[in-house]
């Protein structure tokens, strides 16, 4: 029997953005306000000689690194982008210095005058160079079980390469961000997904203290990870200007400078040396994992873990070796993307089983079938798998409605169904959610309870859920559940809206927190009630072993891919995803099913027809005629159903859902287009030109 | 340049540089922030508004050439009936996430239902090709159009 909160509500969000009366930062003018724009490096690696700008109009400034009170660099987890450029440049689109004013037009004329002289030092373009010229940012591994004796001892040893390609947001929204200098404060406006990493960030730039910063999010356009560590840079730039100006400083992107500046998904090459027994079975993986962490280190270590922890998929590999390696490349950032390092290598596991698979003459899922993750499992890091693994009940019905033996063993060429097995981490990674230890409030005034949380909507359906889950427990209806604004001078610190943790982590405080009040609820008119996270004790983590549970759980599911290719251009057209998940509990079914055809929809332009190349460290695609993202001509039927599968510790039983869909969708389109093609795919995304190459390598 | 042309259904005369965008003078000018701006090149259709009921990307309209048009956008179109049914068929088809994108749709929707009533799939899918959304991957926005066109029936 479905569970009563999964029933389908309207979003709260949804009138004033169909309307148009939703506010986005470019919709909202500032008494006064000056607009600016950014001067930006023209090469990828290269001394900064001299910068000769012109004599400027009364009213127009420049902002350089010179103007940063306090340290030059964005704090994130490595802070080490400079704000301001300062001698040197090591990529194109780096940021060098500022120019503001009242008139746009001006400011780009202003712009066109400044010459900036470089003196080019040799650069490293792509992972090859970068593993020569070992140019390493961060280096981990871990091991569980005898690899080395397993592989000795091995019936036969595969050995096999994946590739996974740069991929760019596009949210529909470009980045946005206005500072406004007043009274001694700084107050920053803008599209966002991590107000206090904002806060953050100014703090070390300014040199202030928290009390002096508010970060007040505008209605958000979409984010997908692309707005998580981004704005702060953006934030600090404008913070600097206003206080220069003493005028509000706004800064919106077009999306050519979106593109070219902004943060993308780390581009990867997996390696793998697979041992396997005399039913050949997999029983020792060696995993080297690579990404192309682009010019400066930000987020990439944890997305780099988040890689490696996912990179045995639903498998258990008894006996396994993991490196995981971040390169340093003079190309844009690669930052947080949905599913955080975790699609590369779920791709990547999920094809080398498949092409395994093939290459015995198994079919692929009773091949998957045999190496299986069960409760009581060991996890990759040596954790344990707690919770029921429903993946049986999963590909049971997925089988029932996508009809997938059947499908795969009529197959003709140009036409073939693939299937995908995954699972997404919730939350944070490690020790991740015990350190941010997120804080949430409630409180009752009167018949109306006010939620303060630091969750952002930003077209996922945050709002919506938290506020249900409140209303539901208390038995209220949505309209006297209040979300706070999200302005960190109002709300606690709940952490960053990330790592699909929303729901599962702040929406399990809120929960608590609603159940107490609920309790107490004619104790008095007004009542508050705050919660703050309590990593449950029998987890354990051991962050340099990288041992324990990396995760506290774990959302599963699997896709069905139908596909046709066409026999003159081979290009790829998905016809059908048929999906199962185990999300724990859906908190409302309707959102749920938007992350779920958004997030697929998304992972098949990654597998398929998002090509962004950066040779020599140019992006050649940097706006929407040249970067192709899926149409509504583009898409398949997606049918997706759920299997509950309660979560203990989260809302109603509630457990991940935002980047699942995500991870999914490429290899079941992978291993589909290998069906119609009778090729092992390794490389994605899985163009036109690759695919006619390995079709005639083949006859 | 002086240019006459009725904005959501009042006459207006401006003195404008011809080449000057549409969307700019409706955004900036006039404070009609429905018109969203996502790639400035007519790829994404943020900027959709309707002219003599026509969907436009007015990102690539100059404003040389709105003379005698009729501009509309949402901040009048919302105010329709037909609106109304659009307005609650999205709602309950869950054809919504960040919004950044959906008054471009709903635009999009009205000119190809004055045109089409009665859409089929396909139809709607080409109508709202020019329409980019990266949150809901279309097809709750495909099922909230159809819904529009039910509901809605006789109004187009």
């Amino acid at each position: 029997m479905k569970n009563c909160i999964s029933k389908p509500i309207n979003r709260v969000d949804a009138p004033a953005k169909i309307s148009g009366k939703a506010k986005y930062i470019g919709d909202i003018h500032f008494e006064n306000q000056l607009f600016a724009k950014t001067v930006r490096s023209a090469r990828a690696k290269a001394k900064i000689v001299s910068i000769k700008t012109p004599t400027l109009p009364d009213d127009y400034y420049i902002i350089d690194k010179n103007d940063i009170p306090g340290i030059n660099r964005m704090r994130t987890v490595v802070s080490d982008h400079p704000i301001f450029a300062e001698d040197e440049v090591n990529y194109i689109g780096q940021p060098i210095l500022l120019v503001v004013g009242p008139e746009r037009e001006k400011i780009y004329e202003i712009v066109s005058q400044i010459k900036i002289k470089y003196k080019d030092e040799a650069a490293i373009y792509n992972l090859e160079e970068a593993e020569v010229k070992k140019a390493v940012f961060t280096e981990y591994s871990y091991s569980k079980g005898e690899p080395k004796a397993t592989f000795q001892h091995a019936e036969r040893i595969i050995e096999d390469e994946y590739r996974t390609g740069r991929q760019e947001h596009i949210y529909l929204e470009p980045q946005g961000i206005t500072g406004d200098y007043k009274d001694g404060c700084m107050y920053i406006y803008g599209s966002l997904q991590c107000p206090f990493y904002i806060e953050g960030a100014i703090q070390d730039v300014l040199g202030w203290d928290s009390d002096r910063i508010r970060i007040i999010q505008s209605t958000t356009g979409g984010a997908f990870g692309g707005k998580e560590e981004f704005p702060s840079l953006m934030a600090c730039q404008v913070a600097v200007a206003s206080i220069k100006t003493k005028r509000p400083v706004k800064m919106i992107y077009d999306r050519d400078e979106d593109i070219i500046c902004s943060t993308k998904r780390h581009p990867s090459i997996v390696r793998y040396k697979a041992g396997l027994n005399k039913n050949n079975e997999v029983v020792a993986l060696d995993i080297d994992i690579k990404f192309d962490a682009g010019a400066y280190s930000e987020l990439s270590p944890v997305v780099l873990q988040r890689g490696m922890f996912s990179a045995t998929g639903v498998y258990n590999f008894p006996n396994l070796k993991v490196r995981g390696r971040n390169f340093m490349t003079n190309n844009v950032p690669s930052g947080a993307f949905r599913g955080f390092g975790a699609p590369q290598t779920i791709f990547s596991t999920e094809m080398l089983m498949h092409n395994i698979a093939v290459k015995l003459g198994t079919n692929p899922l009773d091949y998957k079938i045999r190496h299986l993750l069960k409760r009581g499992y060991p996890t990759c890091t040596s954790g344990k798998i707690r919770d029921e693994v429903k993946l049986p009940e999963i590909i049971e019905k997925v089988e029932k409605m996508s009809w997938y033996r059947r499908k795969i063993g009529k197959h003709k060429k140009f036409k073939g169904v693939g299937l995908s097995l995954f699972l997404h981490g919730c939350g944070f990674t490690g020790k991740g959610e015990a350190t941010i230890k997120g804080k949430i409030i409630l409180k009752k005034n009167g018949d109306t309870v006010t939620l303060k949380v630091s969750s952002v909507e930003m077209g996922q359906g945050a709002e919506t859920c938290l506020r249900k889950i409140v209303a539901h427990t208390l038995s209220l209806p949505m309209k006297k559940v209040i979300c706070e604004t999200i302005d960190t001078g109002l709300i606690p610190n709940s952490g960053p809206t990330v790592a699909s943790r929303t729901i599962m982590i702040v929406g399990g405080l809120l929960r608590q927190a609603s159940l107490e009040l609920k309790d107490r609820w004619n104790d008095a008119n007004e009542i508050e009630i705050s919660k703050t996270y309590k990593h449950p004790d029998f987890l354990s983590w051991d962050d340099d072993k990288f041992e324990g549970d990396a995760y506290p759980t774990y959302s599963w599911g699997t896709n069905v891919a139908e596909i046709e290719i066409d026999p003159v251009t081979y290009e790829i057209d998905v016809k059908k995803i048929t999906a199962v998940y185990d999300v724990g509990v859906p908190i409302d079914e309707k959102t749920l099913e938007g992350q779920i055809q958004g997030g697929i929809v998304q992972g098949i332009g990654w597998a398929t027809i998002e090509v962004m190349n950066s040779p020599k460290g140019k992006l050649t695609q940097h706006n929407l005629t040249d970067y192709k993202i899926p149409t509504s001509m583009d898409v398949p039927e997606i049918e997706c159903e759920f299997i509950e599968n309660p979560y203990e510790f989260g809302p109603f039983g509630a457990k991940c859902a935002g980047e699942l869909p995500f991870v999914g969708a490429p290899p079941a389109v992978a291993a589909a287009v290998s069906n119609a093609m009778s090729v092992p795919i390794r490389n994605i995304p899985i163009t036109p030109e690759y695919l006619m190459e390995l079709d005639k390598h083949e006859d | 340049m002086k240019i006459e042309f009725v904005l959501n259904d009042k006459k207006q005369v401006i003195q404008v540089d011809p080449a000057s965008r549409l969307l700019d003078i409706l955004r900036d000018d006039f404070e009609l922030t429905s018109v969203k701006e996502g790639c400035g090149e007519g790829e994404c259709g943020a900027c959709v508004v309707l002219m003599d009921d026509k969907a436009v990307n007015s990102c690539l309209i100059p404003v040389g050439n709105i003379e005698g048009r009729h501009i509309v956008t949402m901040e009048s179109f919302r105010k329709t009936e037909r609106y109304k049914v659009i307005e609650e068929s999205f709602l309950e088809a869950g054809s919504v996430q960040c919004g950044f994108c959906t008054p471009g749709i709903v635009m999009s929707t009205e000119s190809l239902l004055r045109e089409n009533p009665k859409p089929g799939d396909n139809e709607i899918r080409d109508a709202l090709s020019g329409n980019l959304c990266r949150c809901t991957g279309y097809n709750m926005i495909i099922k909230g159009v159809k819904l529009a066109a039910t509901r809605g029936k006789g109004l187009w």
